[in-house]
């Protein structure tokens, strides 16, 4: 145990990537071994972020504490350090993470799309896998960067290569492009533009350190710094958070930096879309939580109205956007803008429920989104075809693909004992009483606004089941023979359908975790006990 | 698990027993009570699982955990009618935020939450018999009772509930199967539109349900109604200050589930379920939430909001029983003149809670379960029998099924109000109460109401069942597996009434206004001592007057009920067939400006955000060639190349993807960020 305690997490990051190059050694015709050896390899970083859940000390310490920590020199020249390490914040996202990708291993293990290569997919997933790891358990700012920066690339040939191929017309450019060429550059580009200031905001950060002792990227260092009030009277401190703003942004994506996920998602083969639904975005809200929030805490607080502004923006634009899609891929992927929204409206009240809102939030998302996509994915297959127009009576065609569909369109909208709901609930319910010093006006407004756009998710869900699952199925599948739900598609959804439900009535499998993290996090960098400061608990009786 | 005694009752202790505390705590029954929360779900798992290999498609496992609920709901029942059942909760944390936000679910026992227990499951098991019989050989039978007792669960945990929160879970719950069961039918793209505009509206109402939860969640820092109750009564002045705002957003969710004008659209549409559906759902139990949600937090409207909200709760109240009624007049589908019928009279509940009559307003909930079950159960036996909804393909059907015919003139008559029938007593009472809290006008309305009742049911009855039949199937009496739950609910619409006239005390049961709790908790509503009999002959009258006045319309001359013109008065009848025109002004509304803001918003996003973004793209490649061809071919050097080299791979990528040279974007990437880096150490 003592050796986990050391190797834990490193093993859990790495173990894929090690998959990766065992691969490289498999011939590419053998696709059973190949995908053993994937799948095998996933597991087993599951099982050992498993373990780390076994072994997570729960009872409360403090923040800026970490577990399974290792800090290792490694660039010394630029004092930068292989520091890992998980605390109850990144715990549930990490498992999330390691989860995710095995059933979307065992998801493909049927299901590939042109031109197949299962090698060279699997490959990628499994570097995909590290980097998503990674990012999440990363204590240096270089570390967390390349870890986050790793996740482009294979993402990137994912859907450059197995993506969509029709042609799409690109407004103001005569050229037609094809679709997955357009959506992987932009979503290359433009998670690059915004990582290029994310690095900026880094070295200022390492530059500004050395004022206060030797130049550090190490998160730990800095958020004592932070939280210490360091960087105060820093003058470029607001620029410096821009920057950083700006590359987790894109990533989430806040509105209006989210013009690369609809396509991209929709663009993506379907394994592609999950991963990038479930886990990638979550890269962004988890990068505002553990590096900008503690670090520059002054100017996270002066840029939460604005934050908050931009996440209902996005939640309403989101929706609506939603209800005039014919896509159905595309409006799932649209759904995100809106569901990221309620996100980041929790991180940006600033406290400990809205934040605690924003960990659950991701999870749900990552579980009921990721999901969504499988089965898109799953009828677009059959139907070969998004077309909602063309669809209909799906679950007289498919009852247990239809009848799932219908299941988590309902999670999706955030129905209530379903993991959806705790996020946005808290998400108002934070908004409510953001912080001390934040403006009433601001996050009461956007606690309304924001419990609207619940109503504007019902609306396109319903209507999406409309058009997808009710009704006649259309006569162009008369003749048309459809199989249901295979096994390795039932052994990929029934643990998300699992986990949506336990989640959803047992919030606490979560919170437990999150909560003493989050609430001394609030305490120590804001210097406020939000919610004992706010709520009055009246007498609790028996 | 913890055990939270109720705070009045204490708060009735503390101040010396202006209430004596004569209650137990429901036993074994009240510990083992969370069975009846759990049944239903495992039924609805285990009939989804293996409903199709049964005989009755999954029907026999939805009525046994019924059946078993029965157990223990009415063991409760008479617990609490004869000793009385201390207001008590039973919960477990499901999550904890920091050291106060605390999640809880559980059940409570209390006078409110078994009265509803013993509703929903008596109710429930007849009408679950009943569709054994009326659903027999429909398709998808196993959803059908898997929906139905998912239904149920829900229906439990909401009136179980000790918290707002554990509220909105069983509130959505039941909404999602009512969405699942008004689109049962879901070949037919109407049935699906009808579901999704109930669950659309309540959706909207539910943002003021939630809302109202978060405001006073975190003003109370708790979400347990016993604290509400105890910050209500004591006149706590942080609640104070929210309660206007939380109590109005309470009271709009209220009046989604409970159909209150004008939010009741929903409802009426909502019969293309099954009409079981629309018997247990739409009429009996889960309409009446909204109600038992103004109920359970009673405190803070009676505390606080008594000149506020309260006359608007009861304006909007009194519109609905009265304007909607009326719409029942004109309707030829007898599920539909039911629905108003069922909107109707939860506008008089609401009106009572809202005027201060708790129990007046509870009283004629319990009642009207019984009565509306049985009669939408009749309309479906009718239905059965003709293969129709349509009334004038009905006529002279007493003749053909006798038990229908008997148990719904049962049912109507304790509908209108005819002594000693139920809806007689509960009915009073509410007139009652809004005489004694000055809301004489709109006792007058609820006096014109009664008669409106009288009147569309007199017309319904004589329609349906007298005259001679102009269908063409052969109608024949239902199955006795229908016919039971028919006499099973015209006993209590008969009888129950009686359990709370005023000033009587039955030896040993005591009375209905005792088992809601004021052994307890005095909720501090108007309770008559004796019967008032100028009120009761006037509610008489009114009823009497439209059964006659009905009968002389529709009950003569019964070969030519359908031509009616004279009654058709001009301006009027239109309006009245029009719905006022309201579901076509708020479909109009939504559809004329969802789709195209909708589209507008899909317009900028793929011609301004996404504009930008392809500009930028278009630019840049632009500007790589111009610096490559003009600059870099020139000889500059250096830092430039890393720009042009990071512009052109960003151009030229578009024809290189293929060939996957992606060093090209990591040289321009890694030359792009250097150049920010001595940018940005050099200027500051």
């Amino acid at each position: 145990m003592e050796l986990f305690e050391t190797w834990g997490l490193t093993v859990t990051v790495f173990l894929p990537v090690v998959g990766a190059v065992l691969l490289g050694f498999i011939k590419r015709d053998n696709e059973d071994s190949l995908k053993r050896t994937a799948l095998l390899f996933a597991v087993l970083a599951f099982i050992c972020s498993i373990v780390v859940v076994v072994a997570f000390d729960f009872g409360g310490t403090p923040y800026n504490t970490y577990q399974f920590e290792v800090n290792e020199t490694w660039i010394g020249a630029i004092n930068a350090n292989y520091h890992v390490g998980v605390d109850g914040i990144s715990l549930p996202l990490l498992v999330l993470s390691t989860f995710v990708m095995v059933l979307a291993v065992v998801y493909s293990w049927n299901h590939w799309e042109e031109p197949k290569n299962p090698k060279a997919f699997l490959i990628l997933m499994l570097i995909l896998a590290t980097g998503m790891n990674g990012t999440f358990v990363a204590l240096d700012l270089v570390l967390f960067f390349i870890f986050f920066e790793i996740v482009l690339l294979p993402m990137y040939f994912m859907i450059g290569i197995w993506g969509d191929k029709s042609p799409r017309k690109v407004p103001g450019f005569s050229k037609v492009f094809e679709t997955r060429l357009y959506a992987s550059i932009k979503f290359f580009l433009f998670t690059l533009f915004g990582s290029a200031f994310m690095l900026l905001g880094f070295l200022a950060l390492y530059f500004e350190s050395g004022d206060h002792g030797e130049r550090t990227f190490d998160i730990t260092q800095l958020t004592d710094l932070g939280a210490s009030g360091a960087f105060a009277g820093w003058s470029v401190a607001g620029w410096v958070f821009a920057a950083m703003f700006l590359g987790f942004a894109v990533k989430v994506p806040m509105w209006p930096l989210h013009t690369w996920l609809p396509d991209a998602h929709t663009a993506a083969p379907t394994v592609g879309s999950v991963l990038l639904a479930a886990i990638l975005l979550k890269l962004g809200s988890y990068g505002f939580i553990r590096i900008s929030l503690p670090i520059l805490p002054d100017e996270a607080v002066a840029w939460a109205p604005w934050i908050a502004i931009l996440a209902v923006i996005g939640i309403i634009y989101g929706s609506l956007a939603c209800l005039a899609q014919t896509d159905m891929k595309r409006l799932i992927a649209f759904s995100s803008v809106g569901h990221m929204g309620f996100v980041m409206l929790g991180i940006a009240t600033m406290t400990d429920i809205g934040i605690n809102a924003s960990v659950i939030g991701m999870v749900a998302h990552g579980l009921i989104t990721g999901l969504l996509f499988f089965l898109a994915g799953s009828m677009s297959h059959r139907y070969h075809t998004r077309e909602m127009a063309r669809l209909g009576g799906n679950i007289k065609l498919m009852p247990v693909i239809g009848g799932i569909l219908a299941f988590t369109a309902m999670a999706s909208l955030g129905l209530p004992g379903l993991a959806g709901f705790w996020g946005e609930f808290m998400s108002l319910v934070a908004s409510y009483n953001p912080l001390e010093g934040l403006s009433l006006g601001v996050f009461r407004t956007s606690m309304v606004l924001g419990a609207i756009g619940t109503v504007l998710t019902a609306g396109y869900m319903l209507w999406m089941l409309q058009r997808v699952n009710l009704g006649e199925p259309n006569a162009e599948w008369d003749d048309h023979e459809f199989h249901d739900a295979d096994r390795f598609e039932l052994a990929a959804w029934v643990p998300l359908i699992v986990l949506i439900v336990v989640i959803g009535f047992y919030p606490k499998v979560i919170f437990n975790s999150t909560t003493d993290a989050v609430t001394s996090m609030v305490e120590m960098v804001f210097g406020t006990d939000t919610t004992t400061a706010s709520l009055t608990t009246t007498v609790k009786g028996g | 698990m913890i055990t939270a005694i109720n705070h009045l009752a204490i708060l009735a202790a503390e101040e010396g027993g202006h209430v004596e505390i004569t209650a137990g705590d429901g036993g074994f029954w009240g510990e083992t009570a969370w069975i009846m929360l759990v049944l239903p779900f495992v039924a609805f798992l285990a009939i989804l699982a293996f409903g199709k290999r049964l005989k009755n498609q999954g029907g026999e496992i939805a009525v046994a955990a019924l059946a078993i609920n029965l157990v223990w709901a009415g063991a409760l029942f008479l617990l609490n009618m004869t000793e009385g059942v201390l207001d008590t909760s039973h919960t477990f944390e499901i999550g904890r935020i920091g050291g106060n936000l605390v999640f809880e679910l559980g059940w409570t026992l209390d006078g409110l939450a078994i009265m509803m227990y013993f509703l929903v499951n008596f109710v429930g098991l007849l009408v679950f018999i009943y569709a054994l019989g009326y659903m027999k050989g429909d398709v998808r039978l196993p959803w059908f009772f898997a929906a139905f007792s998912l239904f149920a669960g829900a229906m439990l945990v909401l009136v179980a509930a000790p918290n707002l929160v554990q509220l909105i879970i069983g509130w959505e719950g039941v909404g999602l199967a009512s969405y699942f069961l008004i689109g049962f039918y879901w070949e037919d793209l109407e049935n699906v539109k009808a579901g999704n505009k109930a669950f659309m509206v309540n959706k909207v109402a539910d943002v003021g349900l939630i809302l109202g939860a978060v405001i006073l969640g975190v003003t109370l820092g708790s979400f347990d109604f016993a604290v509400l109750d105890l910050a209500a009564v004591e006149h706590n002045e942080a609640l104070g200050a929210v309660a206007v705002v939380a109590g109005a957003l309470l009271f709009f969710g209220a009046m989604g589930k409970s159909a209150q004008f004008p939010l009741h659209i929903w409802l009426p549409d909502a019969m293309a379920g099954p009409t079981p559906v629309s018997a247990l759902m739409h009429a009996a139990t889960m309409v009446t939430a909204g109600v038992y949600l103004m109920a359970r937090t009673f405190p803070l409207y009676q505390n606080f909001l008594v000149e506020s909200v309260r006359p608007w709760m009861v304006a909007i109240g009194a519109i609905t029983l009265f304007a909607i009624g009326l719409l029942a007049l004109v309707a030829n589908d007898i599920k539909k003149v039911l629905a108003y019928s069922t909107v109707s009279q939860l506008g008089y509940m609401m009106t009572a809670v809202a005027a201060g009559g708790y129990t007046a307003g509870l009283f004629h909930l319990f009642t009207h379960a019984f009565f509306k079950a049985l009669l939408f159960l009749g309309a479906g036996s009718v239905i059965h029998a003709v293969h129709s909804n349509d009334m004038t393909d009905m006529g002279g059907l007493r003749k053909h099924m006798p038990t229908t015919f008997w148990t719904f003139i049962i049912g109507s008559a304790a509908l209108a109000g005819i002594f000693p029938l139920a809806g007689f007593w509960s009915k009073d009472e509410i007139l009652a109460v809004l005489n004694y809290e000055g809301y004489v006008a709109v006792m007058w309305i609820a006096v014109a109401g009664a008669f409106v009742t009288a009147f569309y049911m007199t017309r319904c009855v004589a329609l349906t069942f007298f005259g001679t039949y102009k269908g063409h199937a052969h109608p024949h009496e239902s199955p006795r597996i229908m016919a039971w739950p028919l006499i099973g609910l015209a006993i209590p619409s008969v009888l129950f009434g009686l359990f709370n006239i005023p000033g009587v005390d039955w030896p040993g049961i005591s009375n209905f206004t005792t088992w809601l709790g004021v052994r307890v908790a005095p909720m501090g509503d108007h309770h008559p001592e004796s019967i008032e009999i100028t009120l009761a002959i006037i509610g008489s009258v009114a009823a009497i007057l439209g059964v006659v006045l009905g009968w002389l319309i529709w009950g003569k001359d019964r070969d030519t009920q359908r031509e009616r013109d004279w009654f058709k008065v001009p301006a009027l009848y239109p309006l009245l067939r029009g719905k006022y025109y309201l579901d076509d002004v708020a479909m109009g509304i939504v559809g004329g400006t969802m789709g195209p803001v909708a589209r507008f918003v899909n317009w900028t996003n793929t011609y301004i955000f996404d504009g930008i973004v392809n500009a930028v793209g278009g630019a840049t490649k632009y500007l790589g060639g111009w610096v490559y061809n003009g600059l870099d071919q020139r000889g500059v050097d250096g830092v430039f190349n890393g720009l042009s080299a990071a512009a052109d791979s960003a151009g030229s990528s578009l024809r290189k993807l293929q060939t996957g040279k992606v060093q090209q974007y990591a040289s321009g990437f890694v030359a792009g960020a250097l150049i920010l880096v001595l940018l940005f150490v050099f200027v500051i």
